[in-house]
């Protein structure tokens, strides 16, 4: 690994670097004096989707030289209003005003005139071309290209903000957070002073986190005011000047950061409150359940995705598997469900609840369904793979089952039955069961998704990202019926991303690096930090070892 | 401001649509159809001058003036019906199947070659009907099934490949009607057994025993209009063709799978579906019932076979399936419509001797109003007075 050990004095001179700068910047100057006059104001902002109200009537003021955080539960309305600043959607009612003047934003067009940018979630950009092409792209020039001093405006920037990037390097060739420091760097090339990132940290590891933080305040001492959508509570509390809050697409108020905490955010994004503490029961009953040895996966392109990837997964324990996205966990879980190919000499070995076992390997989905093993999976893609976004939630049910019965028939009852009783104990908001999937929540589709899969009484339940996107209320719901699996005897393979989770739901945390095993640690006595390092560099740190 | 947001969802595999009153779509479907015929009216009116309420008349009157013209508008919808309800399992597994015209001229062909060569043999005539009919759908399947395997195994693009199906289709008909010609020399093949009747569809209760029954009765018409038909056949099988399909995809495992297939293959794979062969079964069963389409125009209708025995029905079939969003019972009344305006446009071209561009101006006009009135029904535009404006 040649850059073995690299990051980790950075980042520790890094936060202690900042954090004095943190502590002088935090209080906004100005906070304390009469009305400033906000740079940008929204007023009354009303915005409906056919009979789903988005944003209703919401008034929110963006100052100069301040983060504030835009802080909700999902299908809150974040994205919605801030799509508005950035001319994707036009509102139904309300004035938007920038620097005191009325405006109209119709197209992002506008929105760039009046230096707005937006860093959208899902990354626009081009994958054949380069850094410098994508940030050029759209914009006017002169009839022949002048790579040269784009170049030069690019890397003025980064020296400016403190990022790095590579002007000529593809896109396809860029990880996660390059391809975000490229959408953060194609927005201030185009002039903006008002940024808004939605849910950057997302796709990033801890270390990475805290480098957009950096850059983040680096760009506020600068004068640029930026708008971060999250739900993450420590992001919040780390990064913001202010916090304002939305509920169910209206405007609940906003709070100085220094004058709140997570506790009181999140009383006011859920409207009640709430406990954030995540359950850990004791294992009981630990039975083998899935023996995975020398797993090597190489892909369609010839890239190795998993190399000699052994572990053993126990019912009764939530096995939580970290790793940089990308790094083999989509694979990993695809091998098991029989949905990816692996190399020869790979083993996967699974026992039954009842002590039945069965080797998994080589076998197709049906085969694996024909052995009878009650394995549950819930994929990454959850429209895309695990539900059909146009069959509505009982013909979703059927999924697992549609085979039942003799006959060439569907039976069409037990599947009504089971999607009553899911929308009823997961208290999934539905006009009803025969909504197609699509229309509902992204957290309602996965409370779907997880109580099919969980109806099953799987004795292996695997989950890819599971909570990505869904707000608190959901996500511990999805944490609560994990804990249940496991405390009925079920071997949980928790993927995840977000490592403060990981900490806290699983036993045992097996951290991939680039398609090998880094370690297996026990979520109990690791930290966050040396989580993320593994994740990084192959091996366990030295304070873990022991 | 104009705002225009998306209010119909469709649930796939049932096939119901959800969100909306079905009523209120059947309304919109309805005004759109009378506005369409206002503006036809006009149409007429500005270039013909003549009353359009009479030139309607006048339609209806070509189509359900008489028994037989009856008649020969529900022959051609039950020829339509059943090539839209062919098509039905491949688009509704997204399996853009364009070669229905191809399928159905291969199932003529075959129905034609065993009326040929099996015609001035014993076989009992049902015995007969039963091969040909087998013979079309194993023609039509194998013009289905071969883009489906090559989709399947080298994932090709089936628009192409069963739009290049047609072409052989039309080749390899051009290919028969000269070895077939009857008369020689007249590069058709005629009517085949015109003289024996063999091999066609003939009425369940012959003119015959109709003619033994007493005449004054109703139930000598109306068995004289109904099985008394030999395009009674057609619509009878027609019919049962559609009300199996309409099971078959919303109800039994394959139409699970079919709904599944096509909106996504991963899901697919997931479901531990067997992706290949639910494309190559679907696409089997969508040709064959192209093929048995062919059999009807052939055994029941035209008793020949040219290149034009399709007509382009494989085409307009393909609007009625979209229209039906594959429920097959609502592709009677659209056939049944697309027909009805096919027959009236002649009637009133024959009638006020116009060119037949003005019946398909007419027809034209109200495709564009139902087509359009799909728009309408789907979004819902709602205006807004200087909405978001700054001030």
């Amino acid at each position: 690994m040649h850059h073995r050990g690299g990051p980790r004095p950075a980042v520790h001179a890094f936060k202690e670097g900042m954090g004095l700068e943190t502590r002088t910047v935090v209080e906004p100057p100005a906070a304390q004096e009469a009305p400033r006059v906000p740079a940008i104001r929204m007023e009354g902002i009303t915005k409906t989707f056919g009979s789903i109200k988005a944003n209703v009537n919401v008034s929110l003021d963006i100052y100069s030289g301040e983060i504030l955080s835009l802080l909700g539960e999902n299908g809150s309305g974040k994205t919605t209003l801030m799509n508005m600043l950035s001319g994707i959607y036009f509102p139904d009612a309300g004035s938007i005003y920038v620097d005191g003047k009325p405006v109209t934003i119709k197209s992002p067009k506008d929105a760039i005139d009046l230096h707005i940018g937006m860093i959208h979630q899902h990354f626009k950009l081009v994958n054949v071309l380069t850094a410098a092409e994508n940030i050029i792209l759209g914009l006017k020039g002169n009839f022949v290209l002048d790579l040269k001093s784009v170049r030069k405006a690019v890397s003025d920037i980064c020296d400016r903000y403190g990022f790095e990037i590579d002007p000529d390097k593809k896109v396809y060739d860029m990880s996660v957070s390059e391809k975000q420091t490229l959408e953060i760097v194609k927005v201030l090339y185009r002039g903006a002073d008002y940024l808004i990132l939605d849910e950057p940290t997302a796709v990033l590891t801890p270390q990475e986190t805290q480098k957009l933080f950096g850059v983040m305040r680096n760009m506020k001492q600068d004068g640029k005011s930026i708008v971060i959508i999250t739900h993450k509570l420590h992001e919040v509390m780390a990064i913001s000047d202010r916090v304002a809050v939305l509920r169910k697409g209206e405007y609940v108020g906003s709070v100085a950061t220094k004058d709140t905490d997570p506790q009181q955010l999140t009383d006011m994004m859920v409207g009640r409150a709430v406990s954030l503490n995540i359950d850990r029961p004791e294992p009981v009953n630990i039975r083998k359940c899935l023996e995975v040895k020398n797993l090597s996966v190489v892909d369609i392109e010839g890239v190795t995705k998993l190399d000699d990837v052994s572990f053993t997964a126990y019912g009764g324990e939530i096995l939580g598997i970290a790793g940089v996205s990308g790094s083999g966990q989509k694979e990993l879980l695809e091998v098991v469900a029989g949905l990816q190919p692996a190399r020869p000499g790979s083993s996967v070995i699974f026992t039954d609840m009842d002590g039945k076992t069965s080797s998994l390997i080589g076998k197709t989905p049906m085969e694996i369904k024909k052995l009878g093993v009650h394995l549950a999976f819930v994929p990454e893609d959850r429209l895309g793979m695990g539900l059909v976004g146009n069959l509505d939630i009982a013909d979703n049910m059927l999924i697992r089952t549609y085979t039942e019965g003799s006959g060439m028939f569907v039976d069409m009852k037990k599947p009504h039955q089971l999607a009553e009783e899911i929308v009823h104990d997961l208290e999934v908001v539905t006009p009803g069961i025969s909504t197609p999937v699509r229309k509902l929540s992204g957290g309602n589709v996965q409370k779907v998704l997880v109580g099919r899969e969980i109806s099953g009484k799987p004795s292996l339940l695997m989950s890819a990202y599971a909570v990505r996107g869904l707000d608190i209320n959901t996500s511990y719901t999805i944490y609560r019926l994990m804990n249940e699996q496991k405390q009925r005897g079920a071997a949980v393979i928790y993927v995840g991303e977000d490592l403060d989770v990981l900490l806290e739901l699983c036993d045992r945390i097996l951290v991939l690096c680039a398609g090998k095993v880094s370690g297996i640690v026990d979520g109990r006595n690791t930290t966050k930090e040396q989580v993320g390092l593994m994740m990084t560099h192959l091996g366990l740190p030295e304070e873990v070892k022991a | 401001m104009i705002h225009i947001s998306k209010r119909v969802d469709f649930t796939l595999f049932k096939g119901r649509a959800a969100g909306l009153n079905r009523f209120v779509g059947w309304g919109v479907r309805l005004i759109a159809v009378l506005l369409s015929l206002v503006v036809s009216g006009l149409l007429i009116y500005a270039i013909t001058r003549l009353n359009p309420l009479k030139v309607y008349g006048v339609m209806a009157n070509g189509v359900f003036g008489t028994p037989r013209r009856t008649w020969a508008w529900l022959r051609d919808l039950a020829l339509l019906l059943c090539i839209s309800v062919g098509l039905a399992p491949a688009f509704k597994m997204r399996f853009w199947n364009i070669g229905a015209e191809g399928q159905v001229l291969v199932g003529g062909i075959a129905t034609a070659a065993c009326m040929i060569f099996l015609g001035s043999t014993s076989i009992p005539s049902v015995l007969l009907l039963v091969i040909m009919a087998c013979a079309a759908m194993a023609a039509g399947a194998v013009w289905g099934v071969v883009p489906a395997v090559f989709k399947a195994k080298w994932n090709t693009n089936e628009t192409l490949f069963t739009l290049m199906m047609n072409y052989i289709a039309i080749q390899l008909t051009l290919f028969f009607i000269p070895k077939w010609e009857h008369p020689k020399g007249s590069n058709t093949v005629g009517l085949i057994n015109a003289v024996t009747n063999r091999g066609w569809i003939t009425p369940i209760v012959s003119a015959d025993a109709i003619s033994k029954m007493d005449p004054n009765a109703w139930t000598t018409a109306l068995v004289k209009n109904t099985v008394g038909q030999s395009y009674f056949i057609n619509l009878l099988i027609v019919l049962v063709i559609t009300v199996c399909m309409y099971f078959y995809l919303c109800r039994s495992k394959h139409g699970y799978e079919i709904a599944v297939v096509g909106q996504s293959e991963n899901t697919a794979r997931y479901a531990a579906m067997n992706v290949k062969k639910v494309i190559i079964r679907s696409m089997t069963l969508s040709g064959a019932i192209c093929g048995l389409g062919g059999f009807l125009a052939v055994a029941g209708a035209d008793h020949t076979i040219s290149t034009a025995t399709a007509g382009g029905r494989g085409f307009v079939a393909i609007i009625v399936a979209w229209l039906a969003k594959f429920n097959t019972f609502v592709m009677v009344l659209i056939s049944a419509m697309l027909v009805f305006l096919e027959k009236g446009a002649v009637a009133i071209a024959s009638e006020f001797s116009l060119s037949n561009d003005v019946s398909n101006i007419i027809t034209g006009i109200i495709l564009f109003f139902i087509l359009g009135s799909e728009f309408f029904i789907n979004y819902e535009i709602k205006f807004s007075k200087r909405s978001g404006k700054g001030a």
